[in-house]
C-alpha cells in the first residue's frame, strides 16, 4: 500500500495537477513546494507526452512547451528525487502509456518506487489493458490509479472493485479543460463506487472555481484541478509559484468548507 | 491478453470515456456482419454506387518495358471518389446508421478518406465533420473544397505537427466529447479494437476480387501482391485473402520520405520501435523516451508515425515484408505509370508502383505480380509539379 490514503486523512482532499518542465524544471520545483505548503493533499505530476489525446488545449500546450525545453523522463525523475528531500505529500505521475512502456515498464516503476512516487495515472490505459501495467505497479508498491467516466455505467462496479489508491472520477464527457457547468449525475456514479469499494474517490476534469471544487468535494472525497493551474503557469511563467500557492490555498479552503 | 490482438499488437488503449462506445460498436458489428440484409445493402452500395468490382488490369506495356514478371494493376483508383477508402466508409456509415447514429466524424491525411466519408454522409443524410491537419489542408486544398461541397465541415487541426497523427488525436478527442449520436469513422486499419478488424473486413473485398479475377485470367494465384502502407488499409485489403496462401508473397511499401537514414521519413517498420499510441500497440516512429516523432513523406496519406497492428503482426511472423520507398522513387513511379500506361496513380500508390519497378525485372517472365493502385493521382499533380520545380497551383 502506498501513502495515497494519507491524502484523504485531512478532510476533503485538494489535488492539483502540474505539468513538469513548464516553463522549466526549477519553476516546477517551486510550484510543487508552493502547492504543498498551501495545503495540497496529493500532487499529480504530469510527464509531458507529444500527443496527449485525453487533454484539452491548455494542457496540450503545456506538454509541448515542456518538450520544446527538451525535458525528459529522466529529468523528471531527478526533479522528484530533489523534491522528496523536503516534501512528504503523496505524488502520483500522470502520463501516457507510451512514456512508461518505451522506458521499460519495469525499469520505470522501479525508479518510481525508489524516488517516492505513490501512484500512476495513465488515461489511455482502461480496465481491459491494465494487466500490462498494474502487476508491475503492485510489485513496486506504486498504486495504479483507475478512472471512471460519465459513460462508464455498467463498468463502474468492475472498475471500483479492483481500484487501488484512489479512484479518479471524470466529471464530464470530453477532454481536460475548465467548464462553466458540470451536468453529469455524479451522485449516482459515486453511489455505485461506494457500494463496491472502500477506497477514496476524487473528481476531476472541468473544475476551476472554489464553488465547483466545494460542490465536487461534497459529492466525493476530493477535487482534482489541472487546466486552471496550467493557465496560471502559462500566464505567469517563472513568477507562477506565488500565484499557484494562492490558488491552492483558496481551493483547499473551499473543499474543507463542505 | 485483451481483445483485438494480432500477435502482441493491437488492443484497446483508450480513455475510459470511450470504452462503452467501442464495446457498443463491436457488438453491433458482430451482429451485422452476419446479417444478410446488411450485407445485401452493402453489396448494393459497393456495386451500384461505388462501381465495384474494380478492374484487375494487365499492364502489358509496363510488363514489356521492365522485362520480368507479368504485372497486373488492381484499379481501386477507379472507384467512386477515386480511392479504396470508399469500401470502408460505406461499410462503416451503413453500420453507424443501423446503430442509430446521425453524425460521422473522421480524420483525413491526403483528404481521400475525408472525401469518402463526406460522400457517404451526403448519401445517407448524416452530419459530417472531418479533422484534417492544417498542413494537409494546404497540401490538399482541392480535397478540402470537395468535402465542403459534399456538405461536410472541415476542421483544420493546428496542434502538434498539423498532419495526420494530429487529425487522429483531434477526432478521438471530439469523440470523447460527443458519443451518443456520433460514430468515429476511422479511415485505416489502426486505432483501438474493433477498428483494425472492421476496416480490414471492409477492405478485404480488394483481395477477394483479385483472387477471383486472377483465377479467371491466369488460372492461378499471383506470386506477389504489392501495396503501399501508411496505416495500411489498402495493403491489408490487398493481403487479407492471401494470408493463408503461403506461396503468395505479401509486400508493403512504406514511405521513406528523404530516406530511412534521415529524420525526414515515415517508414515505421524500417525505423520505428514497439510502442502504444492511438489506441493500439504496434510499431511507431518515436524517440528513446517514447515521444512520437514528427514524420515526413511527400505523400500526405502515408505521413503517419505508426502502422496498423495486423501489419505489425504480419511483419513479426515474417508472413509479409515491408520495404521503404523514397519520395524520389515514388515521384519517378508516378511519372512512369502516367507515361507508360496512361494511368496517373495517387502518390501514395506510386510507392507500390516504385517497388514493382525494382522487383519485376528480378523475376522471370512466368511470374505474376499484382500492384494495388489505391487511388488516382489528380489530387497530387500540383504538388508533384512543384516537386519538379514547376510553380503550379490549383
Amino acid at each position: 500500500m502506498s501513502n495515497i490514503y494519507k491524502a484523504f486523512e485531512n478532510g476533503k482532499a485538494f489535488i492539483p495537477f502540474i505539468t513538469c518542465g513548464d516553463p522549466d524544471i526549477e519553476t516546477t520545483k517551486k510550484i510543487v513546494k508552493a502547492a504543498a505548503d498551501n495545503g495540497a493533499d496529493l500532487i499529480e505530476l504530469g510527464i509531458p507526452f507529444s500527443d496527449p489525446t485525453a487533454e484539452g488545449p491548455v494542457i496540450q500546450e503545456a506538454n509541448l512547451r515542456a518538450l520544446s525545453n527538451k525535458i525528459t523522463t529522466d529529468d523528471i525523475f531527478e526533479l522528484v528525487r530533489d523534491l522528496r528531500k523536503e516534501i512528504t505529500v503523496p505524488f502520483v505521475f500522470m502520463t501516457y502509456a507510451n512514456v512508461v512502456f518505451s522506458y521499460g515498464t519495469d525499469k520505470f516503476l522501479k525508479i518510481c518506487s525508489e524516488i517516492g512516487i505513490d501512484g500512476i495515472i495513465l488515461p489511455d490505459v482502461p480496465f481491459e489493458e491494465k494487466e500490462e501495467f498494474a502487476p508491475v505497479c503492485e510489485k513496486y508498491g506504486v498504486d495504479f490509479i483507475s478512472m471512471i467516466a460519465p459513460t462508464s455505467e455498467n463498468r463502474i462496479a468492475m472498475i471500483a472493485k479492483e481500484a487501488k489508491g484512489f479512484l479518479y472520477t471524470v466529471s464530464s464527457l470530453g477532454v481536460t479543460g475548465t467548464r462553466s457547468n458540470i451536468t453529469t449525475d455524479l451522485a449516482s456514479i459515486i453511489d455505485v463506487v461506494r457500494k463496491n469499494s472502500d477506497i477514496p474517490t476524487a473528481i476531476g476534469f472541468g473544475i476551476s472555481t472554489p464553488e465547483q471544487a466545494a460542490k465536487m468535494a461534497a459529492l466525493s472525497d476530493g477535487a482534482i484541478v489541472g487546466s486552471a493551474i496550467i493557465k496560471i503557469l502559462a500566464q505567469y511563467k517563472k513568477e507562477s509559484p506565488k500565484y499557484v500557492g494562492e490558488y491552492v490555498k483558496k481551493m483547499k479552503d473551499a473543499v474543507m468548507s463542505v | 491478453m485483451s481483445k483485438g490482438r494480432f500477435g502482441i499488437h493491437g488492443g484497446q488503449y483508450i480513455p475510459e470515456t470511450l470504452m462503452n462506445a467501442v464495446n457498443e460498436l463491436e457488438a453491433a458489428y458482430e451482429h451485422y456482419k452476419n446479417d444478410p440484409e446488411f450485407n445485401r445493402e452493402l453489396s448494393d452500395l459497393l456495386n451500384e454506387y461505388a462501381g465495384r468490382p474494380s478492374r484487375l488490369y494487365y499492364a502489358g506495356k509496363m510488363t514489356e518495358d521492365l522485362g520480368g514478371a507479368k504485372i497486373y494493376l488492381k484499379r481501386e483508383d477507379l472507384n467512386h471518389t477515386g480511392a479504396h477508402k470508399i469500401n470502408n466508409v460505406l461499410g462503416q456509415a451503413l453500420l453507424a446508421k443501423k446503430m442509430g447514429k446521425t453524425r460521422l466524424i473522421a480524420e483525413t491525411g491526403a483528404g481521400q478518406h475525408g472525401v469518402a466519408t463526406a460522400t457517404a454522409a451526403a448519401l445517407m443524410n448524416m452530419e459530417c465533420v472531418v479533422f484534417m491537419g492544417e498542413e494537409d489542408t494546404i497540401r490538399q486544398a482541392l480535397n478540402v473544397y470537395r468535402m465542403r461541397l459534399l456538405g461536410a465541415t472541415v476542421v483544420p487541426v493546428k496542434t502538434g505537427t498539423r498532419t495526420l497523427k494530429d487529425a487522429v488525436s483531434e477526432a478521438m478527442r471530439e469523440w470523447t466529447t460527443r458519443i451518443d449520436d456520433t460514430h468515429y469513422c476511422l479511415g485505416s486499419v489502426m486505432g483501438p479494437h474493433p477498428f483494425p478488424t472492421i476496416v480490414r473486413d471492409f477492405q478485404a473485398v480488394i483481395s477477394k476480387e483479385i483472387k477471383e479475377q486472377m483465377l479467371e485470367k491466369e488460372g492461378r494465384l499471383p506470386d506477389a501482391v504489392i501495396a503501399c502502407v501508411g496505416g495500411g488499409s489498402n495493403a491489408i485489403g490487398t493481403f487479407y485473402n492471401f494470408i493463408e496462401d503461403k506461396e503468395v508473397a505479401l509486400i508493403g511499401c512504406e514511405a521513406a520520405g528523404r530516406g530511412i537514414d534521415t529524420f525526414e521519413t515515415a517508414a515505421t517498420i524500417s525505423t520505428g520501435k514497439l510502442g502504444i499510441f492511438h489506441g493500439m500497440k504496434s510499431y511507431f516512429c518515436q524517440d528513446k523516451y517514447g515521444q512520437i516523432a514528427p514524420v515526413y513523406s511527400i505523400s500526405a496519406g502515408l505521413d503517419y508515425p505508426g502502422v496498423g497492428p495486423e501489419h505489425a503482426g504480419l511483419y513479426d511472423s515474417g508472413r509479409a515484408k515491408y520495404v521503404p520507398i523514397t519520395d524520389d522513387e515514388a515521384v519517378n513511379a508516378f511519372e512512369y505509370l502516367a507515361k507508360t500506361e496512361g494511368i496517373i496513380p495517387a502518390i501514395e500508390s506510386a510507392h507500390a508502383v516504385a517497388y514493382a519497378m525494382k522487383y519485376a525485372p528480378t523475376l522471370s517472365k512466368d511470374k505474376i505480380i499484382v500492384v494495388t493502385i489505391s487511388g488516382r493521382g489528380d489530387k497530387d499533380c500540383a504538388a508533384i509539379a512543384r516537386y519538379r520545380g514547376e510553380d503550379i497551383h490549383e
